[in-house]
């Protein structure tokens, strides 16, 4: 049997910067992993000395895909250090921002970056050629998504109106009821769009290694961007207690801080959040689910970019629900709520794209930033991609060279992974 | 022949990378124009013949510099796109710490950590600078983000040999435009009389202050400026510093730190 090495450095057609190393001798794997080359940046230390204003601002910085899930995390933790209290509007609203997040990350995840995989190609541009149809309609979701950030979060890449309290300014209900026209337009698009990946869901491998699932939780809907912290492998707790299931620690051969919790490692993410909480899952979602022949709990990583896909037509579903009752006690006015700058601490859960987000601040009596922690979902999935890869790398170590690195490779692009985000916090070493 | 562009991404959150994404159909457009040959972001296939290198991000390491310097020989035309690769970005607020203190504040309160990177090279030494500052660079699109929609015309401009057209002026031209309520009418703190305009004072206008992150002016006006400012009791130094999100590049410089 032949000796396989390889090393894919700088992994395309995700955000940030990783590596894949496999070596294998007469057949055997001798090493497989998953390595972060990113720049650190170092947010927790500046953070100290920014004031609780400016947080959000600063925070949401760390990442250019989910800005809105950081800038919502971190108002949370504010809000939750200085006791203050959302209107009901303002809370709707903010669950429509994070579901246009949501949208606008998974359209992007699955079209331009999953979508070569399964057709055969490198990269979305030559499917403009091959695929003009599949291609615009995607766009089209995109742009829709990137829409709705826009309307009601000012910006859609690092928001301009959201701050401890609540808004500087929202959209009329003319601006928000044309959205709601627009999404319930979209909807055809989507089931086109679920179609075409369904056809070719096919060339998503059938890999299966058992783990347990973290997201966030909650009685009365399906829950990304408020809740407990909860797991397949049974519990909750409260986010204040996110240390007790991070359980960050250092291995070996390596300086980066893993995570994990029940079992030897833990997976976050779109497939968690399906896994946890199917139940409240919209109709169409679960329509669609049933399609892909996707039921909880599902432990195959490549099915997270259907979960994503799923997660599409819960977004649009429940956004409708939530304008509907903005709409109904619409106020222009009351858009953000008083509050006292006081000393304390305060610790947030949001369930971003690619997982669930900690944020954790002290803030001194004059609102000055003295302490902060940010986990990152990416960070929490590195132990996880590592544990499938040496399960994975075995059961295709027969196959040319070039088929496993595509496998691999889609293997971590099946968990969208935010490495510019993790690695602030990340540092890999590694032996050659 | 149509010009090949590379994308590149230094430290940085690729929020700027995103806006070509969000440029949306008219990305289709920008395919016919020009032939992107590299764009880690979004492409498997990558290659070193190109004439246009457009560079996202902060450089920090040894490492970078490297890297950076190898684009720099391979492109004709040098682009620092975004506020990390124009400033240094927001990230260049932990020069005020040793790459040590900051490593600690990081890494170093986690129990365990007997691993402390300091045999790593993905860790060395990391001091976030601007391009400018590694290596010549032709033109520069600020912003954080940058305006996507000025990201196209600039790019129109250099592919026909024309000046791109990034303003020179401060964000307070674009806001008074908008016919916005001063920030500082509100009690607001603003950096509007001296920041660089060109983004369309997308933060005023929804009602929340400008932060500078297309850094200052070349030639303030300060006559109009520091009347503006006498009003609300404050003077073009406290615009300099009192903010500095993304502007520390230019305390750095005052200190004599550049």
């Amino acid at each position: 049997m032949a000796d396989v090495n390889i090393f894919v450095e700088h992994l395309t057609r995700v955000e940030g910067h990783g590596n894949i190393v496999l070596n294998a001798k007469d057949g055997t794997v001798e090493k497989v992993q998953w390595q972060v080359s990113e720049a650190p940046r170092f947010f927790e230390s500046f953070a100290r000395g920014r004031t609780h204003y400016e947080m959000a601002h600063v925070t949401c910085r760390i990442c250019g895909i989910c800005s809105i899930g950081h800038t919502e995390a971190s108002l949370k933790a504010t809000e939750a250090a200085m006791g203050i209290q959302l209107s009901d509007q303002s809370e709707l609203l903010r669950r429509l921002i994070k579901a246009a997040e949501n949208l606008q990350s998974h359209v992007l995840h699955v079209g331009y970056l999953i979508a070569p995989d399964l057709l055969g190609v490198g990269s979305v541009f030559p499917l403009i050629e091959t695929h003009p149809d599949a291609v615009l309609k995607i766009v089209k979701l995109h742009r829709l998504a990137n829409e709705m950030s826009d309307l009601f979060a000012g910006r859609t890449t690092h928001p301009t109106n959201m701050v401890p309290g609540g808004f500087t300014s929202i959209p009329s209900e003319k601006q928000i009821k044309e959205l709601r026209q627009q999404l319930v337009d979209a909807v055809p698009t989507f089931n086109d769009v679920a179609e075409i990946v369904l056809a070719n869901a096919g060339a998503l491998p059938d890999f299966t290694r058992e783990t347990e699932f973290i997201a966030v939780t909650r009685d009365d809907e399906y829950a990304i961007y408020d809740g407990m912290i909860g797991s397949t492998d049974g519990g909750k707790w409260p986010v204040d207690q996110y240390l007790s299931v991070t359980n960050e620690f250092v291995v070996p051969y390596s300086t980066a801080k893993f995570t994990k919790h029940n079992r030897e490692s833990y997976m976050v993410g779109a497939l968690a959040r399906f896994n946890l909480n199917y139940d409240l899952l919209s109709p169409l979602a679960k329509e669609w689910a049933g399609k892909f022949g996707l039921a909880p709990v599902c432990h195959n990583p490549f099915m997270n970019s259907v979960a994503q896909l799923i997660e599409c037509f819960n977004d649009v579903e429940t956004s409708l629900a939530w304008i509907d009752q903005v709409l109904e006690n619409y106020d222009g006015k009351n858009i953000c709520a008083d509050y006292e700058v006081k000393a304390g601490r305060g610790v947030s859960a949001v369930d971003v794209p690619r997982g669930i987000l900690f944020h954790d601040y002290t803030y001194n009596d004059k609102g000055i930033c003295t302490k902060a922690n940010c986990i990152i979902p990416t960070n929490q999935n590195h132990n996880n991609i590592n544990q499938d890869f040496k399960a994975f790398a075995p059961t295709i170590i027969d196959m040319p060279e070039k088929d496993i690195e595509l496998l691999l490779e889609m293997l971590v692009r099946a968990y969208d992974p935010c490495i510019s985000c993790s690695c602030h916090y990340l540092d890999v070493t590694w032996k050659r | 022949m149509k010009p090949k562009i590379a994308f590149f991404d230094f430290a940085s959150c690729e929020g700027c990378q995103l806006q070509i994404a969000n440029l949306e159909e008219s990305v289709i457009d920008v395919v016919g124009l020009v032939d992107i040959v590299a764009f880690r972001e979004v492409m498997k296939e990558a290659s070193d013949d190109y004439d246009i290198a457009i560079v996202e991000g902060s450089i920090a390491r040894p490492i970078d510099v490297e890297r950076l310097k190898k684009i720099r020989e391979n492109a004709s035309i040098l682009i620092a796109f975004g506020t990390c690769a124009h400033l240094g970005g927001i990230q260049r607020l932990s020069n005020q710490w040793t790459p040590q203190e900051n490593k600690e504040e990081v890494y170093g309160r986690h129990e365990g950590a007997e691993h402390t990177g300091d045999d790593n090279p993905f860790f060395e030494q990391p001091r976030h600078r601007a391009l400018d500052e590694v290596v010549d660079v032709d033109y520069v699109i600020p912003g954080c983000p940058v305006n996507r929609e000025e990201v196209g015309k600039v790019l129109v401009a250099i592919l026909t040999g024309k000046k791109p057209p990034i303003p020179d002026y401060p964000v307070c031209v674009e806001c008074k435009k908008k016919e916005n309520v001063c920030m500082f009418e509100i009690g607001k703190f603003c950096m509007g009389p001296l920041a660089r305009a060109g983004c369309g004072a997308p933060c005023p206008t929804a009602g929340n202050e400008c932060e500078g992150c297309r850094g200052f002016v070349s030639d303030p006006h300060v006559k109009a400026h520091t009347e503006v400012l006498a009003k609300y009791g404050l003077t073009a130094d406290d615009i300099m510093r009192r903010k500095n999100m993304f502007t520390y590049r230019y305390i750095e410089k005052s200190k004599g730190g550049e």
